[in-house]
């Protein structure tokens, strides 16, 4: 939802990222503001993905220039855990699998020092599991969750169900879902989007990123973005990512390049 | 010239393990004397493996050579609470041997309807089947160490389970090494009957931190249907020598599940020899976690001697510091054993830059019409996965200790036994300072 009196939460100024030596963002620009719920699309290979992981920081990538802000503070200054601390979330595409570690005990450890770092009390193994279990009704997770490992043998729909329970435990101000409508059947997509949707409101924002129309049609988008080659090349509506089903990406690209011989 | 110099090092070596062998006081029964008379004319014929053997290519023992050791006489006297924190509370009966001597006063063998005891106490008894059976799994032909333990067969843990009986509670086996410079010779021979059920730990630990030497046999005969799980812990002091050798052997539709985890001692070696019948199904996992110089080397050999039997394997190494780490998986599948099912798996986590692995895969199959597979990795922790946890707020070292934990527990986590598995998952924890 788009609100008058909204903060920036995130700010993304000619942002270059490459893995290995190859370029991979490119000059990407990017602002979300509290209360928004943006959609990110693109095909394979577009830099979407990228994208994300580079926000949360993942250590593969190397940022060559550019600047990003997250609620004023300088994001690429900090470590991986810090970020998520300061109350950025990623959800991901393929989540881990740990055997020997039960899922109540990861989710604790998790909760509890995010929790510290925001100055607040930790919670004990009771409470918390009163706690986990009013968040897991969200999702419509059976009981016998909490002791199994985590996602050891989870179903995909699982995995990303348990995802975005964490989500919901840490009550990110930004929350990236990385491709978190793959390989989901339409009652498993119903009840992410619903758990997604219960959790957005006007102080945090969402930026989703994903392939498919489909889980717009369950998370509305504010702002639907189109990724090309790194960058950001069309901004419009939820109608610009039904235009995209129907037609396919290659009349932005070519819009793109007609724009940008005019301007030349 | 230096090899005949060494040769004759080394068969002195053996003589000195050998002096205190007339001790083993003559038994009533012949055939035993037969067999330990004829073991120690094995072992006058053979010399302690070096790195040019094939099969010890990697374990240099040249260290355990220059020791110069006792036979343990007497048994060392403890009280329950010396071994009170090694207590298994599921354990329905608990065999314990301190230095290689059974020790009754710490043991207590009152389990309904199955023989766990002390040899002695059952070889008048039983000499026909214990005749039929002791030392005839694992067969002392070209094996040293296997010669050297049974010349020395005196105190035993014996488990008869018979026919049809279920032992609900597991059967402990506790080898306890309380003295320096002291050899000892545990042994083990596990006979189940047709239809029975049992868990059975063998369990290695150590009061001391001085070098010794322990020299381990264990043989399982598991008659048609016989399920049993054979878990093996070795907790060695960090100076010892391990060296362990164990046989199983699988009747008609019989099931081992077998679990070992290695984490102590300086030098371990463990020889694990599986033969399975037609319909027999086995497991053999392993974890070695080992740090600074250890060296833990696990051999294994699952037999696929006949057809229709089904194997599993998962062997991981957690390797630390400068430790080394040995695997050599052997899978044969003989000729005729139709619709032989394997697999095996072996993966290895090297956490220093010096930290060492060999591994082998092994496999030697005589027929078509099987499904054998197997896969080896070695590396580092993956990088995406730690990411994953510090993306949840954990830091880096938090979550390199925490993976390295659960790529342990997934073997710790096999073990039937609840407070054995939760016992050993807070010592990986404690060793990986892995906090929860």
């Amino acid at each position: 939802m788009i609100y008058q009196d909204s903060r920036t939460i995130l700010e993304v100024r000619n942002l270059c990222a490459s893995v290995d030596g190859t370029p991979i963002l490119k000059n990407m620009d990017f602002t979300v503001k509290s209360g928004e719920i943006h959609a990110i699309m693109g095909l394979n290979g577009s830099g979407k993905s990228t994208f994300s992981k580079v926000l949360a920081g993942h250590p593969d990538y190397e940022i060559t220039s550019g600047t990003v802000l997250f609620e004023g503070k300088n994001l690429l200054e900090m470590e991986a855990e810090e970020r998520a601390r300061a109350g950025l979330f990623l959800a991901f595409q393929y989540p881990i699998e740990i055997p020997g570690v039960g899922n109540s005990q990861f989710l604790r450890l998790m909760y509890n020092t995010v929790q510290t770092h925001r100055g607040k009390e930790e919670l004990d193994p009771l409470e918390f599991d009163d706690f986990v279990r009013d968040k897991m009704k969200l999702l419509e997770m059976r009981e016998d969750f909490l002791d199994r490992s985590v996602n050891a043998g989870f179903s995909g729909g699982e995995k990303k169900r348990n995802e975005i329970l964490q989500m919901a435990m840490l009550e990110p101000s930004l929350a990236i879902l990385d491709e978190t409508d793959s390989g989901l059947d339409i009652d498993a997509l119903r009840i992410v989007a619903q758990g997604v949707n219960q959790l957005a409101n006007k102080d945090n924002a969402i930026i989703m990123v994903t392939h498919y129309q489909r889980l717009l049609n369950y998370i509305v988008p504010d702002f639907v973005h189109v990724m090309v080659d790194g960058r950001i090349i069309k901004s419009g509506g939820k109608e610009l990512a039904l235009e995209l089903e129907t037609r396919g990406y290659n009349w932005v690209s070519d819009e793109y390049k007609a724009a940008s011989r005019v301007a030349a | 010239m230096s090899v005949v110099a060494q040769s004759q090092a080394g068969s002195g070596y053996l003589q000195g393990l050998l002096a205190g062998q007339p001790n083993v006081a003559a038994s009533k029964q012949a055939w035993l004397n037969k067999l330990r008379s004829s073991a120690v004319e094995t072992v006058s014929e053979l010399t302690i493996p070096t790195t040019r053997d094939e099969e010890w290519r990697f374990t240099d023992l040249s260290m355990l050579t220059k020791l110069s050791l006792q036979a343990a006489q007497s048994a060392n006297k403890l009280s329950a609470q010396d071994i009170k924190r090694f207590q298994l509370k599921e354990a329905g009966a608990r065999l314990v041997f301190v230095d290689g001597v059974y020790a009754p006063a710490l043991s207590s063998v009152a389990a309904k309807g199955i023989v766990v005891s002390n040899l002695s106490s059952e070889l008048a008894k039983n000499s026909t089947i214990l005749q039929q059976h002791l030392a005839q799994q694992s067969k002392i032909d070209g094996n040293v160490f296997t010669a050297l333990n049974t010349a020395h067969l005196r105190d035993a843990a014996l488990i008869m389970l018979p026919r049809n009986t279920q032992s609900k509670a597991p059967i402990h086996l506790l080898f306890i090494a309380t003295q320096k410079e002291v050899v000892s010779y545990p042994r083990t021979l596990v006979l189940a009957d047709n239809g029975c059920e049992a868990t059975v730990i063998e369990d290695y630990v150590s009061l001391q931190e001085e070098a010794y030497f322990t020299n381990a046999v264990t043989e399982f005969v598991l008659a048609d249907n016989a399920r049993i799980h054979h878990v093996r812990i070795q907790r060695e002091g960090a100076k010892a020598f391990h060296i362990a050798n164990c046989a199983a052997t699988l009747s008609r539709n019989s099931n081992y599940q077998s679990v070992n985890i290695a984490m102590g001692a300086r030098i371990s070696r463990y020889n694990l020899n599986v033969k399975l019948a037609e319909g027999a199904e086995c497991s053999a996992d392993g974890l070695a976690m080992i740090t600074a110089r250890q060296l833990a080397d696990t051999h294994t050999c699952i037999d696929h001697a006949q057809p229709h039997a089904i194997s599993r394997q998962l062997h991981k190494c957690i390797v630390d510091g400068g430790a080394h780490a040995v695997f050599n998986g052997k899978i044969m599948v003989r000729r005729g054993a139709h619709h032989t099912d394997s697999q095996q798996s072996n993966h290895t986590l090297l956490l220093t830059d010096k930290a060492h692995v060999d591994t082998k895969p092994q496999l030697e199959i005589f027929n078509d019409d099987v499904k054998c597979t197997h896969g080896a990795t070695i590396g580092q922790l993956n990088q995406d996965e730690v990411f994953y946890l510090q993306s949840r707020g954990v830091t880096h070292e938090l979550a390199r200790n925490l993976l390295t934990y659960a790529f342990g527990a997934e073997v710790i986590e096999r073990i039937p036994v609840a407070s054995l598995k939760h016992s050993l998952e807070q010592t990986v924890l404690e060793q990986t300072s892995a906090k929860l």
